[in-house]
């Protein structure tokens, strides 16, 4: 029966279930994206190879598809659901103040720190993925120098102090993000919630660490000009 | 806690409406001589009480028991539902958890699904449409059978005794900054999974009482656990865990 299974999926539960696991596939996307990142301290031509291996592989199309489905997926159904909340409660309240025992900073900012990082992504993109095309020669194979392109982008303090912040919103939106799609799952056990919580937590810090590291890094080899 | 003055001088600001299609505001009034040792309910009644004398309309309030467990008391006191107090209903919230001089705001439940009545009365039967999509057993139970007639675990029993602590004031619902409802919803689908008789609808039940929420108008869960923190019966959040398993447990094998 078809109307049964679309009741099944417009649900509230799987709705947000959806946020859950598209969210969680993100995560391994930065998880990679960031271990990719880090051969800019390795070396240039690494770093350059790396993205030219990626680049060059016609599989890249069937991931990039995969990508945006998820990011457009998060994001739709983000817009969606916070739509659907703000219609839950017509009438505001004249006073509401948070009990300090539930909601938190990061929970609930969720819809702004998602904003934030779908800006930093949308410029993200234009900066490097379609930004200033520079090329060089690597082992006799000519490739993109996108190592330069980073390299330039981030001797601009101002870039970099904008990369860290997109990434501390990310952070933020992280540190609740991970552990509710846990709980939206289903997921939510005496024994290791504390701990996933814990560990929503720490994955935040990671991800802010690792990825803000990597601009000061570019800034700090050119002297700082 | 509290303060030993022998009265208090308060000042209200509370949300009147004539009725559901009256736009309604926030009215200040001043109450004088109000004993720390009133319930929040008696220091109403002392103002209704005046009202009244005045000539003035009373303010309309929900209440029954006065003991805590009837779940018809609600208020959203000062910004927080039931008010201060932790795991506390506005009827046993006491005028001690109060400052002479105070100014406190009063407001009802706000949410799509529960249209206002009058004043600080809402609709709430929104809940028992939930309810009567599946929170219940189907087969007659008989009378209360031999303890220990079936075996249940120690931890099931306490968990369905947990969960079924829920007065369904709708505090989870008032405290949500999406107005959800899932708090409600899944302690009622949580007493009766975790327990045989319940058992075996419990494939049918979570989806039925899930459509009817979402389609009552309720907003979605952001898992923020204010629900939880206003809760005045304790109820937590792992219920909604549980029924979000139910209801893919439910959605993929109910046939």
């Amino acid at each position: 029966m078809s109307s049964r299974l679309t009741r099944i999926v417009g649900s509230s539960i799987v709705k947000k279930q959806a946020m859950a696991i598209t969210g969680l596939l993100l995560c391994g996307f930065l998880v990679t994206h960031l271990a990719g990142n880090f051969l800019i301290i390795y070396s240039a031509d690494a770093f350059n190879q790396y993205a030219y291996a990626l680049t060059s592989n016609p599989l890249i199309y069937v991931a990039e598809a995969g990508l945006a489905a998820l990011f457009l997926g998060h994001i739709g159904m983000a817009i969606k659901l916070t739509l659907e909340n703000h219609k839950a409660r017509p009438q505001k309240y004249y006073m509401k103040k948070p009990t300090g025992r539930g909601s938190t900073f990061a929970s609930s900012t969720m819809p702004y720190t998602g904003m934030i990082t779908l800006i930093f992504l949308v410029i993200h993109l234009i900066n490097f993925k379609f930004g200033p095309l520079y090329m060089t020669t690597v082992d006799g194979v000519e490739m993109r120098d996108l190592y330069r392109t980073v390299v330039e982008y981030f001797a601009s303090p101002l870039n970099v102090l904008w990369y860290i912040i997109a990434m501390v919103a990310l952070g933020i939106h992280l540190s609740h993000g991970v552990w509710s799609a846990f709980q939206s799952l289903g997921f939510n056990h005496p024994s290791y919630t504390p701990t996933l919580r814990m560990a929503s937590k720490a994955f935040a810090v990671l991800i802010v660490v690792g990825y803000s590291s990597l601009p000061i890094y570019c800034y700090l080899i050119q002297g700082g000009h | 806690m509290g303060n030993n003055t022998v009265s208090m001088n308060l000042n209200l600001k509370i949300w009147r409406q004539k009725s559901a299609t009256d736009k309604g505001e926030m009215v200040d009034y001043k109450l004088t001589d109000v004993s720390p040792d009133m319930s929040f309910l008696e220091m109403l009644d002392m103002l209704n009480d005046r009202l009244i004398r005045e000539g003035k309309d009373p303010v309309a309030f929900d209440h029954d028991c006065r003991e805590g467990i009837c779940g018809m008391c609600s208020l959203m006191i000062n910004g927080q539902a039931h008010g201060p107090e932790r795991e506390t209903t506005t009827c046993q919230l006491h005028m001690r958890s109060f400052k002479n001089g105070d100014t406190i705001v009063i407001e009802p439940w706000r949410a799509k699904a529960f249209p206002i009545h009058k004043d600080l009365m809402v609709d709430r039967s929104a809940f028992d449409e939930i309810i009567a999509a599946g929170g219940y057993v189907s087969v007659n139970t008989g009378h209360a059978p031999d303890a220990n007639a079936i075996p249940i675990p120690k931890e099931n029993a306490d968990l369905a005794m947990d969960a079924a602590a829920c007065i369904g004031c709708a505090a989870c619902v008032a405290s949500c900054k999406n107005a959800s409802a899932m708090l409600f919803v899944s302690a009622k689908i949580s007493q009766l999974a975790l327990l045989p008789q319940g058992e075996a609808e419990s494939k049918q039940r979570a989806e039925a009482m899930v459509a009817k929420m979402d389609e009552l108008g309720f907003g979605n869960c952001t898992n923020e656990a204010e629900c939880e923190a206003s809760c005045p019966k304790g109820i937590d959040i792992s219920n909604i865990a549980r029924m979000n398993r139910e209801f893919i447990k439910g959605g993929l094998t109910n046939r």
